[in-house]
């Protein structure tokens, strides 16, 4: 080796890092498998991974600094931008936390149509997720057809908000509008396609001798830890733990609809894809049962000071044109005090701290995002693992960087 | 409340009455008041004897700077098995926003009690890595203080 070369090795420091000692490896921020701009600093002892740990913040643009700037209804448009592919989930937290703190009853239609619109963006959710992760292990034909399904539902959320990938769909008090003529017919179409595309991955992953032994076994978190570390959603009750808001702290009607929660005691990556798998179906059966209540009624609460009225009402009626001014000029207080919402997101609890000083912006409203938490636990999964499989255990925990960075 | 928390809140109360100095409760919600100094025993007492396993969400808020304590810690617990809410307290002046961490409790609180102190500046004693987390480790300032401006004080560059 000539002396330059061997100079420059000794100023770098790549001589210390031979084979026998640890190596540090970057990966990130722009790379692929890493969903977004998530910066990971690897501690490689060869191919095997002895520490990890994530470098985050790269998409940081203080959403939580904008809520206490904005008016209660001018943040909704702020919850789209967090977790992009399920804008409708943080909607209706951050809805639902100013509802309970002005102690408002949402009418049944409006309910019913919130259950539908959640259901299916939690399926268009899970299809991105599915196509990602498939991609990130190396079968590239399923993102292909995954995104086929998603671009059915986005076209749905479209038809019914306006915008594909930031909805704003629900407001505090109702919806921003009804369903548009032809929506039932149209989902209906689209579930009638849907059985034959799960079928579609199924036969394409699920039976995949390769798929199998990329995902079984890897990323493995024990219940006990699965608490610890916080998980919620897919990725808990990957871990065996029976649990799903839905069910044990039910939100908008939830109770009321026939449904089950699919747990995996395995804890690995595989047992995750399995569970998310699974609730795609039950997703499908809750989105049969909204179709069936769909009853015309109101949108809307009754709550004048509060939710828009209808363009319709404000030409005949003089109350209901200073109403509409009032809200969109000056806002409506939300009486003092601080409500915790939790809701079951695609990715696992969504909670929003919101607290009011009775004023038309609040003072505070935190997001706990399921992303940040599951992220969190990454290095606990993939101590000890192949580099490789680390790829594979972050597509397993679904996280999108909007919502971790906030 | 429901009876459910009602006990929890009781036998908490019987234990050490000064875990304890004040129990608001608001939009079927329960907030307990724990002085600083011993939101680590009650935490373990929730999770241990009460079955709090899971916390929730851990979060700070500031009330103003004209507030004296300035700054809020929440602390909202979770169980698996029961599926009741809490939320503990906490808190802190604004010349010693310094509370004990609860990461040996719960690990989740690792970052969350970073990120709190990234936006807040509260301090997490006995933290194992209290970093910056979403801004920058150069970053001057918490921006999520109310005296913070919303805007920054000058362009923030890159280098």
């Amino acid at each position: 080796m000539s002396t330059v070369v061997e100079n420059i090795l000794d100023q770098t420091g790549v001589l210390d890092q031979s084979l026998e000692s640890q190596m540090t490896l970057s990966m990130g921020p722009q790379h692929p498998s890493t969903h977004g701009v998530l910066r990971l600093d690897l501690k490689l002892d060869g191919e095997l991974v002895v520490n990890v740990i994530p470098d985050i913040g790269y998409l940081h643009t203080g959403m939580e600094k904008l809520f206490e700037y904005k008016k209660y209804q001018q943040g909704i448009v702020i919850t789209d931008r967090m977790d992009y592919l399920n804008p409708l989930g943080n909607n209706l937290a951050y809805v639902m936390a100013a509802e309970k703190l002005l102690d408002l009853e949402i009418p049944e239609r409006a309910q019913v149509i919130r259950v539908l619109m959640c259901e299916l963006q939690r399926i268009a959710s899970h299809m991105v997720w599915l196509g990602t992760h498939a991609l990130d292990i190396g079968a590239m034909s399923v993102f292909f057809y995954c995104f086929r399904q998603r671009e059915k539902i986005l076209n749905l959320i479209e038809s019914a908000s306006g915008g594909r990938m930031t909805p704003s769909y629900f407001r505090i008090g109702g919806l921003m509008m009804d369903l548009p003529a032809g929506f039932e017919r149209r989902c209906n179409q689209f579930m009638a396609d849907f059985p034959e595309a799960m079928n579609t991955f199924e036969t394409l992953v699920t039976g995949n001798t390769i798929w199998m032994s990329r995902t079984k076994g890897v990323g493995y978190i024990s219940t006990e830890d699965a608490i610890d570390w916080g998980l919620t959603g897919p990725c808990l009750r990957g871990s065996g733990v029976d649990l799903d808001l839905r069910r044990d702290n039910p939100y908008t009607g939830y109770e009321t609809y026939d449904f089950d929660v699919p747990t995996e005691p395995d804890g690995d990556v595989w047992a995750r894809f399995r569970v998310r798998m699974r609730e795609c179906y039950e997703s499908y059966k809750i989105v049969r049962q909204a179709l069936d209540r769909l009853k015309p009624g109101p949108i809307k609460a009754d709550a004048p000071k509060v939710v828009l009225p209808d363009r319709d009402d404000m030409r005949k009626h003089m109350d209901s044109l200073i109403h509409h001014f009032l809200i969109v000029a000056e806002g409506f207080n939300v009486p003092p005090g601080e409500v915790y919402m939790p809701i079951e997101a695609s990715k696992g609890e969504l909670g929003v701290y919101m607290k009011s000083n009775g004023g038309p912006k609040p003072e505070r409203v935190h997001f706990r995002g399921p992303s940040f938490v599951n992220l969190s636990a990454l290095p606990a999964m993939s101590e000890g693992e192949m580099i490789a499989d680390v790829v594979a255990i972050i597509g397993s925990l679904d996280i999108v960087l909007g919502e971790i960075d906030r | 409340m429901t009876e459910k928390l009602q006990e929890f809140v009781e036998k908490l109360k019987s234990l050490n009455p000064a875990w304890v100095t004040d129990v608001i409760e608001g939009h079927g919600e329960v907030t307990l008041m724990v002085p600083g100094e011993s939101i680590v025993d009650v935490c373990r007492f929730m999770k241990v004897e009460q079955g709090f396993d899971l916390l929730a969400d851990l979060c700070g808020a500031d009330r103003g700077p004209e507030e004296d304590p300035r700054f809020e810690v929440n602390y909202h617990l979770f169980s698996t098995k029961h599926h009741n809410r809490l939320r503990l307290k906490v808190l802190l002046s604004e010349d010693d926003p310094h509370v004990m961490t609860v990461t040996q409790i719960w690990k989740t609180a690792n970052w969350h009690e970073r990120e709190t102190y990234d936006l807040l500046g509260v301090i997490f004693d006995g933290h194992p890595d209290l970093r910056r987390i979403l801004l920058p480790s150069d970053f001057d300032g918490h921006a999520l203080r109310k005296d913070y401006p919303l805007r920054g004080y000058e362009p923030y560059s890159l280098n």
